[in-house]
């Protein structure tokens, strides 16, 4: 695929193969505050100016150096708890459940302190993967907007008065307890308690983001209300219709881990699944996918028949592209070799039940589609939640009681729902914050946050995890089964119900800490998997859908980032917020995703084709209901030329924390209004008008921050020419570097063979290519290789190393000014041709330092605060830099970052801080108790960037010199490495031959190994794996084709 | 037999008699030694603690071998149902003794003569510490008078032969050079510029890079704590109170419950005759008082001989404020187990003298300087640990003789990102 050209935005698609005058030449945007003017005394600022400031600086040094030294305290424990070693971080099993979110974590604690978040390896499940969210939620422990205690009335109340005034209250009349999908058996077991207690109070499950369509679905095909375990690893073929099951769909991190196992390939084992992928707007799913065609929301059901109908009789479909006609005869082709499997997002009842018909003639039950070991993640039907809003409006509603759901912000119609609440005597919230749902209630009664709390999950029936607090209730809250069991009138605590519940299901005190100490009860062996019997109406079915119409307008499709999902907690999550969207790469806003056809025609000056220039075009969007926003344009190629998408999460209210606060100017829109109730399911498309205004709004976009200048950074091949020639690759390399891996004068054998790269070109470049002695290392060396057939840019390595690495959050306004700190961003390139959606296909690249041996930063610096270590780590020592950015400027991969400001009040003078209002509880003593203490926090004027997480290799290598014996492979993990759902990233010791990471690149994938822009002689630590497309088609830059490009960019 | 063979003979013997006290006085565990690291933490000789005084102790046991069986594991006898053991057990609370299986039937002994052996100590007249003081006062004020008094002679001396010889000149008729006066010479002018900006600019240079250091900080402790009594009179081993130095960053200061396993049984000074303490301004210090400050923080009743309690049974215990003495900035790592663990450097290295002061001074600068400087001189436990067998090229190079350690800086010590991150 040499032929393919890679573009990160429109702009840098007219500019290819040239230097993009924007961003090279400007690296530092903003102008330096300084008089370059000739005439020196006529300057604003003089000679004699400088000397005053520079007599003054002395002078205030040297008061400043005279100062006593403030006297600090060392104070110990009065009395200390065996298990903690100060400086010695503790380690427990524990469970993010976050509605029918679910994850197996592991809980870095320092001194107390919950300080990182870990995937845990021992669950089947999440195999120790984890999310942005996961890694996100340590943060959300120490949100300054969380409440600190019971409110009643809106004043501050005592839990006791509240329990009386509840109990009272609870009456005779119907009342409904509101909750998010539980995945918790104790807290079903409490609620069945409750519900027993006062049979009038009904349990009514509410998912924001509902999968109510496939339950119905299923309960109507195999006769369980139930979601099936899909086998992502087992599956040959697998075809998505708008599922994002990488990103946002279900169980992500579940899926990305099964995923990645069909994904990997080696030369000495060409195989790889093949991913098929439908759908309306760009997701990161899509861009994993080997072959991708774009639809229209309202058609999805159309090609969903057309792919039954391919399966079972060989129809040939008639969509309305050719693309999706030819997506859909081979992918039906390809379903019917085995192993196939079908997945869909769509929250439609009739479709689902045409997937699951699919999926029953395909044979994916009991193979790739487990029936025998379900899934519990969601449980809630949307009628039942539109009936309780119902019978709340008509006032027959005594008592609510609302639980990790915030309907008055996340339901369709929010506002009907807020004053159908204000019609119920006794509304109570369990939120941790005044949300816009908690605002409306009587009784606010705080639940832990689930750091803070003692509790379980079954996300599958009979795999359990335990859920262990990493810390004691920093505030006056308290479980939210407490209350319930309060109110029961049960006289045990939460706590006590909870270790009976367990001790009783393990049997014993040995097998109970066992399970606690794991995190996780699982049955022996591998997963047990069976089908089930398809007793679906599926004529009934295509004849419903025969007989819809596919619309004509624009359609508005409302999706989940990827870090901030359904809103909840996360909308306030600066680490989220900031972290940029694997797509758009698009920071702490939502906006209209437009394809870049459809902003042209929306209006020639609308565009907003200029992805460097961050003041984007604002448009009115008007939903079928009426409700209307203003939102800012950005273009996203790949998107279908007929529909837009905006995100959910935003347009909180100010309470929901300062981050997640909205209005005008900030925080973005809120895009539930949009979907609609359609009698069965609540539906996330719809139509809507779009009307230009004059108006702009900054959008905060990144990937055009960093140019490489043209020079290539990806290599990409498809299967075939892969199969074909397992040394094409080797071969690309070798026309860069053979050359210069020999001496000029040992030219012998050279002549008439082509260049290829093997055992021994790169010893040979690295010694023969460069006139500076080669450095012998011994002992340890450390290396990185990153798969980028695996890497679905997820955007986890990137909070992860937020989190561990104290990465400064600088807010939106500094990211626009090129400032942001990320050390690891994972960069995303299109190829393909503006005008056809279909024919983008999208690349991701982590990109982070890559401690090249021959650094081109470490021999700019005046200072030499960057140089190298014996271990082959690029070091900074921060203290040592007097912030010239030379390094920066002479980076070929754009990965160092000055810290232009105080953002964290780092700097030895006071009132030095920076502050933005959005991202300033960043600095609340509160939350600065998330800060790693084995890694300084930067003060302004330095530089800083990726150390390979260093405080993590200190530590590994301590462990062993401890132990006295040598280091193991696998023993020294970065944050990154650990954060990575899919595995993508391997880390370790490349002089210890056993190595993982040295058998990778010298045996198992060296035909896939590559160093970006190798040909400099930079000699990088870190290697990337090629991607391999499972696929016959390649899109370059073609103006003749592309007429878009031809005549409009 | 000559008298002279009986003499040379019996000097013989005397001789090797002495020999033989000789090596068993080298041979014979050291009670006292063995008494202070393993028992004293619940053990007074004269005495009872958590544990009976031990004085006379042995002379009720049923046998020897009871006594060496009690030692090695008593909650056995206890289980056995033995009558003195269940005796001893009840009458202490019930708390079960630390079984010590590795002490040995001499080393027992051993502890057990040093404890009948003991006495009380009794108060001495602490007049010998005058006679020490003045014999170590310095006398360099002395030379320092001769010194001055002799350049002040050089300089009249000088004065007048100028004058002597302006007069005989005046006497001659050679004319005078008229006399510039000492302040207005632009030699000496010039000079003392010089001299001035050097030494200002030396001033200004060292106390920039001294900044933020505090060598010799000596602050005053919320409790007089005497390290010397402690480590150094009594021999309690760093690590028992700083346990964390062996496996943290933090050498930790002992929470005061750690302070508590001795005074709860050790409720006064009693070394105020061999060592009084005194602060390094000379104030005398009650021992006594400050065992008595501990217990007000460590909340300990000492007439009830228990702690204080609030409701729920926590303890009431407040922690103690120490001034923090050895001050790191912020982007230093310094890790104590890499140090004592691994590379076995003794405390004193670092800390000085630790067990000769009564209150903790900084002994070290503490600079980069001197940890540098260290990093270079001193051999990491190469052939020790087996951490570094992956680093062949020195073993060879040991091997060959080409070397004969590795120090800390080739093993990259002095590298920014093995302190700084």
């Amino acid at each position: 695929m040499s032929q393919k050209q890679y573009w990160t935005d429109l702009e840098d698609l007219k500019n290819i193969n040239a230097p993009r005058p924007d961003a090279a030449d400007n690296e530092f945007k903003e102008e330096l505050p300084f008089d370059l003017s000739d005439s020196l005394f006529s300057a604003t600022t003089p000679r004699r100016d400088f000397l005053k400031f520079l007599g003054f600086s002395t002078l205030a040094a040297t008061l400043v150096a005279s100062c006593e030294m403030p006297v600090r305290k060392a104070i110990p424990y009065a009395i200390k708890p065996e298990d903690i070693v100060p400086g010695v971080p503790n380690y427990y099993a524990s469970t993010f459940a976050d509605g029918g979110d679910y994850c197996a974590i592991v809980i870095k604690t320092r001194d107390g302190r919950p300080i990182k978040i870990e995937g845990n390896e021992l669950s089947s499940i999440t195999k120790g993967g984890t999310s942005a969210r996961v890694q996100a939620s340590v943060l959300n422990l120490y949100d300054k907007a969380r409440i600190r205690h019971p409110y009643a009335d809106g004043k501050e109340a005592t839990f006791a008065s509240i329990d009386t005034m509840v109990k009272e209250g609870i009456g005779t009349k119907p009342g409904y307890l509101v909750t998010g999908s539980v995945l918790s058996p104790t807290t079903k077991e409490i609620i069945t308690q409750f519900t027993t207690k006062y049979p009038n109070v009904k349990h009514v499950v509410y998912d924001a983001i509902s999968y109510s369509g496939m339950l119905q679905a299923n309960e109507a095909c195999y006769g369980k209300r139930t979601l099936p375990t899909y086998h992502f690893d087992k599956a040959k073929t697998i075809v998505s219709i708008g599922a994002d099951f990488l990103g946002t769909w279900l169980s992500p991190v579940e899926f990305s881990k099964g995923y990645s196992k069909g994904r990997k390939i080696s030369a000495k084992n060409i195989k790889l699944s093949k991913h098929y992928q439908v759908e309306s707007t760009q997701t990161i799913t899509g861009a994993a996918a080997d072959q991708r065609a774009t639809c229209r929301p309202s058609e999805k059901s159309k090609i969903a028949v057309a792919l039954y109908n391919a399966v079972v009789n060989g129809t040939q479909p008639n969509l309305s592209t050719p693309n999706l006609n030819k997506l859909v005869m081979s992918a039906a082709a390809d379903l019917k070799k085995g192993n196939g499997l079908v997945v869909c997002s769509c929250n439609d009842v009739v479709l689902q039940t045409v997937i699951n018909a699919i999926n029953d003639k395909i044979g994916a039950n009991g193979v790739t589609i487990n029936w025998t070991v379900t899934s519990n993640y969601r449980q809630g039907i949307d009628k039942d939640v539109v009936d309780m809003v119902a019978a709340m409006e008509a006032g027959q509603v005594g008592s609510i009681f609302l639980h990790g759901v915030n309907p008055v912000y996340d339901y369709y119609e929010g506002k009907k729902f807020a004053d159908a609440l204000s019609k119920v005597p006794v509304s109570v919230s369990f939120a941790d914050r005044m949300d816009e749902t908690a605002q409306k209630c009587k009784f606010v009664v705080p639940d832990h946050n689930f750091l803070e709390s003692w509790g379980d999950a079954e996300p599958k029936p009979n795999y359990f995890s335990l859920m262990q607090p990493g810390i004691a209730p920093l505030f006056k809250t308290r479980a939210v089964q407490d209350s319930l069991l309060t109110w029961t009138g049960a006289a045990q605590s939460y706590g006590d119900f909870w270790k009976d519940y367990w001790m009783k299901k393990t049997g014993s005190q040995e097998n109970f800490d066992k399970a606690l100490q794991d995190g996780v009860i699982e049955p022996a062996g591998e997963m047990a998997n069976g089908g089930a019997a398809f007793i679906g109406n599926v004529a009934d079915a295509i004849a419903k859908i025969d007989a819809r119409t596919v619309k004509t307008g624009v359609e508005l499709n409302v999706y989940q980032k990827i870090g901030i999902g359904y809103g909840g907690v996360w909308s306030n999550n600066p680490w989220l917020l900031e972290m940029p969207d694997p797509i758009t790469r698009v920071t702490w806003d939502n906006y209209l995703c437009v394809s870049p056809k459809r902003a042209k025609a929306l209006d020639a000056e609308l565009t907003g084709f200029s992805e460097v220039d961050f003041k984007k075009r604002v448009v009115t969007l008007k939903g079928a209901n009426g409700y209307t926003v203003n939102v800012p344009v950005i273009v996203v190629p790949g998107m279908h030329n007929d529909v837009v998408a905006l995100a959910v999460g935003f347009g909180r209210d100010a309470k929901v924390g300062r981050a997640a606060a909205s209005d005008a100017t900030k925080g973005g829109k809120n895009a539930y209004p949009f979907m609609s109730f359609n009698g069965l399911t609540f539906e996330s498309h719809s139509d809507v008008t779009i009307t230009g205004t004059n108006e702009k709004y900054d959008l905060a976009y990144t990937q055009s921050h960093n140019s490489y200048e043209a020079r290539p950074v990806m290599h990409e091949f498809t299967l075939e020419e892969f199969s074909k020639d397992p040394k094409v690759l080797l071969k690309e390399r070798g026309v860069e570097i053979a050359e210069f891996a020999a001496v000029p004068w040992i030219e012998e054998g050279k002549e008439g063979k082509e260049p290829i790269v093997d055992a021994n070109t790169e010893e040979g470049y690295r010694a023969n290519g460069t006139l500076y002695p080669n450095y012998q290392y011994e002992g340890i060396k450390w290396g990185m290789s990153i798969d980028l057939n695996s890497c679905t840019g997820c955007g986890a390595c990137v909070v992860g190393c937020m989190a561990e690495n104290n990465i400064s959050v600088v807010g939106k306004e500094h990211v626009i000014k090129n400032h942001e700190m990320h050390w690891i961003r994972i960069d995303r390139y299109f190829s393909g041709m503006t005008d056809d959606p279909d024919t983008i296909q999208t690349v991701f690249q982590p990109m982070l330092c890559q401690h090249c041996d021959n650094a081109p930063c470490e021999n700019v610096c005046p200072v030499s605060a960057t140089n190298h270590s014996s271990e082959g780590l690029n070091q900074m020592a921060y203290n040592r830099c007097i912030g010239t950015k030379y390094c920066a400027n002479n980076c070929p991969y754009k990965v160092r970052h000055f810290n232009w400001m105080d953002w964290n009040g780092a700097d030895a003078f006071a009132d030095n801080l920076y502050e933005d209002d959005r991202r300033d509880d960043m600095n609340d003593n509160l939350t600065r108790m998330v800060l790693n203490p084995d890694v300084t926090v930067r003060s302004r004027g330095v530089m800083e960037k990726c150390t390979f997480c260093v405080q993590r290799l200190q530590d590994a290598k301590l462990t062993a010199k401890k132990a006295g014996r040598p280091l193991k492979d696998g023993e020294a993990r970065t944050a990154c490495q650990t954060a990575c759902p899919t595995d993508a990233i391997m880390f370790g010791n490349v002089k210890d031959k056993e190595s993982g990471i040295a058998k990778l690149r010298k045996e198992e994938q060296m035909e896939r190994t590559f160093y970006v822009l190798e040909h400099i002689h930079t000699l990088p630590n870190v290697n990337y794996l090629a991607r391999i497309r499972n696929t016959e088609e390649i899109h370059a830059k073609d103006e003749t084709k592309d007429d878009f490009l031809k005549y409009h960019i | 037999m000559p008298l002279s063979k009986i003499c040379s003979r019996s000097v013989f013997v005397f001789f090797f008699f002495l020999l033989l006290c000789n090596f068993s006085a080298i041979a014979a565990p050291d009670g006292k030694a063995l008494f202070m690291s393993n028992c004293a933490a619940c053990h007074n000789p004269i005495k009872d603690a958590t544990g009976p005084a031990l004085q006379n102790m042995d002379k009720t046991f049923p046998s020897k071998d009871w006594g060496y069986n009690w030692v090695h594991n008593s909650a056995a006898l206890v289980a056995s149902g033995d009558p003195t053991a269940t005796a001893i057990f009840n009458k202490f609370n019930k708390v079960p003794m630390t079984p010590f299986p590795q002490l040995s039937k001499e080393e027992i002994d051993a502890i057990l003569k040093y404890v009948d052996d003991f006495k009380a100590p009794v108060a001495a007249a602490p007049a010998a510490a005058g006679a020490e003081g003045g014999a170590t006062e310095s006398n360099s004020w002395i030379y320092t008078v001769i010194t001055l008094s002799l350049l002040l002679l050089v300089i009249i001396l000088w004065r007048a032969n100028k004058a002597l010889g302006r007069a005989a000149n005046d006497k001659m008729g050679i004319r005078n050079e008229k006399e510039i006066p000492l302040y207005r010479s632009k030699l000496v002018i010039a000079i003392t510029a010089i001299i001035i900006f050097i030494m200002s600019g030396y001033w200004l240079v060292n106390g920039a890079v001294n900044e933020g250091r505090q060598q010799n900080y000596q602050p005053l402790q919320p409790i007089f704590y005497s390290h010397k009594v402690h480590a150094g009179i009594n021999q309690i081993n760093c690590l028992y109170c700083h346990a964390g130095a062996e496996k943290s960053r933090h050498a930790m200061i002992p929470s005061s419950n750690v302070c508590m396993n001795c005074h709860k049984q050790i409720n006064s000074y009693s070394g105020e005759a061999d060592h009084p303490l005194k602060t390094a301004e000379g104030n005398v210090v009650n021992g006594t008082e400050q065992i008595q400050l501990l217990y007000k923080y460590a909340g300990w009743d000492p007439v009830r001989k228990d702690y204080k309690r609030d409701a729920n049974g926590n303890i009431l215990a407040t922690p103690i404020q120490w001034v923090k003495i050895h001050n790191l900035p912020d982007h230093v790592y310094f890790n104590h187990s890499q140090h004592v663990k691994v590379g076995k450097v003794q405390c004193q290295s670092c800390h000085g003298q630790i067990q000769e002061m009564d209150e903790v001074y900084q002994f070290a600068a503490l600079s980069m300087g001197w940890c540098i400087n260290c990093h270079r001189q001193t051999d990491v436990q190469f052939a020790n640990n087996n951490y570094y067998s992956i680093f062949e090229k020195y073993h060879a190079e040991i091997k060959s003789g080409k070397r004969t350690g590795v120090t800390e800086s080739e093993m990259g010590g002095t590298e920014c990102q093995k302190c700084h991150y």
